[in-house]
């Protein structure tokens, strides 16, 4: 049953590197990862990948597959045609670390900057009463598997290194919408702040975060619009822009 | 290149929900905390489980309370439990769970607000806290984002995020360091660079997960490879229950996409078939002359029973899960196995194509889009599927400190005695919180008495020796296929139907893999190099493996997660013995230890007529141990 695939895999590291082509045999109901591993077994055994769950729970194993953010253990081989040539290349926004693997710590720098979730201190441990329906919006971003692939497309910082500093991406603007969104969470501004610290108005809604997400979050539409609206209406509201003057907003 | 290093008070390996969990207690008690994670933060297998936590809350039902669990707990693992760690798991899971939701945990509610319970196999009520199906990933995703919430504290406090909790990310320990009898530290290297770094540390929480890779066929991540249960087997810790593997019957074989991954027992429920190479429906061969009454001797009538259940004996394909494993196991090694050594689980051919994906909708996505295999117009092939260790590192139950090595804890999957002989769905979840917070707790306390114990340069020397070893042959083994090969050998020989000739036969293959182990070479350089990381994760998948086939070999008897074709039975003079695993150097050794007696006040929580079936006359004459 087994058939021959071309592969053509970047290999190389920061200081140099490019395409390698290789043949390699794959099996019916393959995915892309698949045909690494078996790469990585029989050809290339220092061929770097990251990858965990192989069943597209953990977001390990992102990668650029024919120039798309995909992850490799959810893109089947069969999705190509036979004689087409897979190419499979590093996730682009991010420094490259060794052949498939790249270095993604600015994700786990700007988690550290998303002020934590804040709990009622007068409800106790069990206390809490919540509707289904109020925790499913929150829910709904909690899918989030932290692929990054979001991150990867988003060209605010794709195309522009220079604006990592002051963008957290779309990963972090549903990570805000979601406590936000928390019935009990108490920390006020939250929208001001996605607005004034985390680069939420460098956004231009191209939904192309929505369009990577392998959980099929709706990045663009139930967390990144609401968002904006209400902070267009916090910031340009007549009647808030005097009381403000007055007195410094407490909550939004 | 100069050696990175690191003094923490508490270093915890492994970042799934036991380690997030035993470090968040141990920095709130105070002390610096350093966690070390094989792969990136937050892609521990914890994100794999989906059906629930386990906790008497009571919420769904209020006759629920820790005593039914208690109980539950010890009946699913048919006695052999440690009942110290069954009795603090059942009486903690509540406020384990109440307390992830004052970190901002959002679980599934019921009407009245409360957080909604879930039934689930052996649990007498509905007791699983969920989130659809990845609470795991709700388990981990809480306790990562309390680490960032401490972390801001310390950076409001100190100055530097890092200061007191640091995660290290991608990095293996090779070894776990100790001086003058009690820990000291642990030595690794990062993945990335290929790099050494030294930890020194008073004290060290194992929390490592599980040794499916050890098997062909499971449902575990490449990082399942048993580090945690060498590591502290090489610390001089012992293990216990080591031939206690839980292994679900219908596990895919093919195709590799999904090889492991779990075909749920509703695809037999709901009409699915199994049937052999020859296209004979074989299960009718294997009902036990207990359930002769219970199921259907013949196609007609088991076809008949989907429809009307009244009057006809169930299929034999809803048998128990140990009988379904048997029967496929048997039907693959008498040579009527699929290619890929399982058997095909069809649902195609009995109910049309609409239905099928309205009553199993997640199996037939989950197939269609990992595999492209659709399960409405094709059959799947299927085996048993390697899921749960329940042996592991044998602890202390309250501070989960290992016993004979001050200074080392150990909880979650890597430690032993919580599950006996097998698992109950749902009881893993809040194990790891339990005990991680136990351990975490454990470890402060005793870096508090303990205080520092360093390193010395000949420790060391010895740690990065062996780490330089593989990079220095010429021409050796490769790991890719010694992993191969011992797959195959534990898969075949101690899988889940064991015999006394097949293990002999395990023990000495074991031996032979790990002879030529000792020459692995690896090619290329240190940088993110797999097959440099496999080098060592073979390594400890070796010792787990050898723990595993002696310890089986030894108990006659079935139990749990413990099949012997030669002892088919259960031996109430087994439940009152554990096997534990201590390594000498050269090679693992087994002894039987007694199992500590139930209490009076536990025992009397059991029907006595129950009990009758685990324990001999003399054990219940005695009515508990005090």
């Amino acid at each position: 049953m087994a058939r021959k695939l071309n592969l053509r895999i970047w290999r190389g590291d920061a200081t140099d590197g490019g395409l390698k082509d290789v043949q390699v045999d794959v099996n019916e109901g393959e995915v892309v990862l698949d045909v690494i591993h078996r790469v990585q077994a029989t050809q290339m055994g220092d061929l770097a990948v990251r990858w965990n769950c192989k069943a597209g729970k953990c977001g390990s194993c992102s990668m650029e597959i024919n120039g798309k953010p995909r992850l490799a253990c959810m893109t089947q081989v069969a999705s190509f045609d036979e004689d087409e040539t897979i190419t499979v290349t590093p996730l682009r926004a991010f420094p490259i670390i060794k052949d498939l693997v790249t270095d993604v710590s600015f994700n786990y720098k700007k988690a550290m900057e998303i002020p934590a979730y804040e709990h009622p201190q007068e409800l106790a441990p069990g206390e809490a009463r919540m509707e289904q329906i109020d925790v499913e919006r929150s829910q709904e971003f909690r899918k989030c598997i932290e692929c990054f692939l979001c991150q990867n497309t988003c060209h605010v910082i794709r195309d522009h290194e220079e604006n990592k500093k002051s963008f957290a991406g779309p990963r972090f603007f549903i990570r805000i919408a979601e406590l936000d969104m928390h019935p009990l969470d108490k920390l006020k501004n939250r929208k001001r702040t996605a607005q004034e610290e985390h680069g939420l108005g460098m956004c231009n809604i191209t939904k192309c975060c929505t369009e990577v997400c392998p959980e099929h979050i709706r990045i663009t539409d139930n967390a990144i619009i609401p968002m904006k609206e209400r902070v267009v209406d916090i910031k340009y509201d007549p009647a808030r822009m005097f009381a403000g003057l007055l007195k410094r907003e407490k909550r939004d | 290149m100069t050696l990175q290093r690191h003094k923490y008070d508490v270093l915890v390996i492994g970042a799934g929900g036991a380690g997030l969990r035993a470090a968040v207690e141990a920095r709130e008690a105070g002390l610096s905390v350093a966690i070390i994670c094989k792969s990136l933060f937050g892609k521990a297998h914890t994100v794999m489980a989906e059906g629930g936590a386990a906790a008497s809350m009571g919420n769904v039902n209020d006759n629920d309370n820790w005593m039914v669990h208690f109980r539950d707990t010890m009946r699913g693992g048919k006695f052999l439990n440690h009942y110290r760690m069954a009795e603090l798991h059942a009486k903690e899971a509540p406020d384990r769970i109440w307390e992830l939701e004052t970190w901002g945990a959002l679980f599934d509610r019921t009407k009245e607000g409360k957080i909604s319970q879930r039934n689930f196999g052996g649990h007498e009520y509905p007791r699983l806290a969920h989130v659809g199906d990845r609470t795991g990933l709700e388990l981990i995703r809480t306790m990562q984002q309390k680490i960032v919430q401490l972390q801001q504290k310390d950076g409001r406090e100190f100055g530097d995020m890092e200061s007191k909790i640091k995660v290290f990310a991608e990095c293996t320990i090779t070894e776990i360091l100790k001086e003058n009898g009690k820990i000291a530290g642990a030595y690794g290297y990062w993945r990335e660079t290929g790099e050494e770094i030294l930890f020194e540390a008073p004290a060290v929480v194992i929390a490592t997960g599980g040794v499916g890779k050890t098997f062909k066929i499971t449902s575990n991540s490449w990082e399942g490879t048993g580090d945690g249960h060498a590591l502290a087997l090489k610390a001089g810790a012992n293990l216990v229950d080591m031939e206690f593997l839980q292994f679900h019957p219908t596990g895919m074989v093919w195709p590799p996409s999904v090889r492991g991954i779990l075909v749920t027992e509703s695809v037999r429920g709901e009409g699915g078939i199994l049937t052999n190479s020859e296209g004979e429906r074989f299960m009718f061969k294997y009902i036990p002359d207990v359930f002769k009454d219970k199921y259907a001797d013949n196609e007609a009538e088991a076809d008949r029973w989907y429809e009307d259940q009244d009057n006809n004996r169930r299929p034999p394909e809803l048998l128990p899960r140990d009988e379904v494993a048997r029967a496929i196991n048997s039907e693959v090694k008498a040579g009527r196995g699929t290619e890929h050594g399982g058997v095909f689980l069809d649902v195609s051919k009995r109910i049309p194509a609409e239905v099928i994906k309205k009553r199993l909708p997640s199996m037939w996505h989950q197939f269609y889009e990992l595999a492209g295999v659709d399960i409405t117009k094709e059959a799947m092939e299927v085996g048993p599927t390697c899921h749960y260790v329940m042996g592991g590192v044998e602890v202390e139950p309250d501070s989960a400190a290992a016993v004979g090595v001050p200074g080392l804890f150990a909880a979650g999957e890597v430690a032993g005695g919580m599950h006996g002989s097998n698992r109950l769905g749902g009881n893993s979840l809040t194990d790891l919180l339990v005990f991680g917070r136990r351990a975490g707790a454990g470890a402060a306390e005793y870096v508090k008495k303990s205080g520092a114990n360093p390193v010395s340069d000949s420790t060391i020397k010895a740690a990065a020796d062996r780490i330089e070893a593989p990079f220095s042959r010429e021409g050796g083994e490769n790991s890719y296929s010694l992993h191969a090969e011992l797959q195959e050998v534990t898969h075949n020989l101690v899988g889940i139907i064991r015999i006394r000739s097949e293990i002999e036969e395990a023990i000495a293959k074991i031996a032979d893999i790990r002879a030529r182990s000792k020459n692995v070479a690896v090619s290329g350089g240190r940088k993110f190099n797999p097959g440099f990381h496999l080098a060592f994760d073979l390594d400890n998948m070796l010792l787990v493996a050898e723990s595993t086939a002696k310890s089986a070999l030894l108990r006659e008897e079935s139990r749990g997660g413990h099949t012997r074709d030669d002892f088919p039975g259960m031996n109430n003079k087994w439940r009152q013995v554990n096997h534990i695993a201590s390594f000498d150097g050269n090679q693992v050794n087994i002894k039987a230890q007694q199992l500590p007696m139930l209490p009076k006040e536990l025992f009397d929580l059991f029907d006595v007529h129950e009990l009758e079936k685990y324990m001999t006359p003399e054990e219940i004459a005695k009515g508990g141990s005090n």
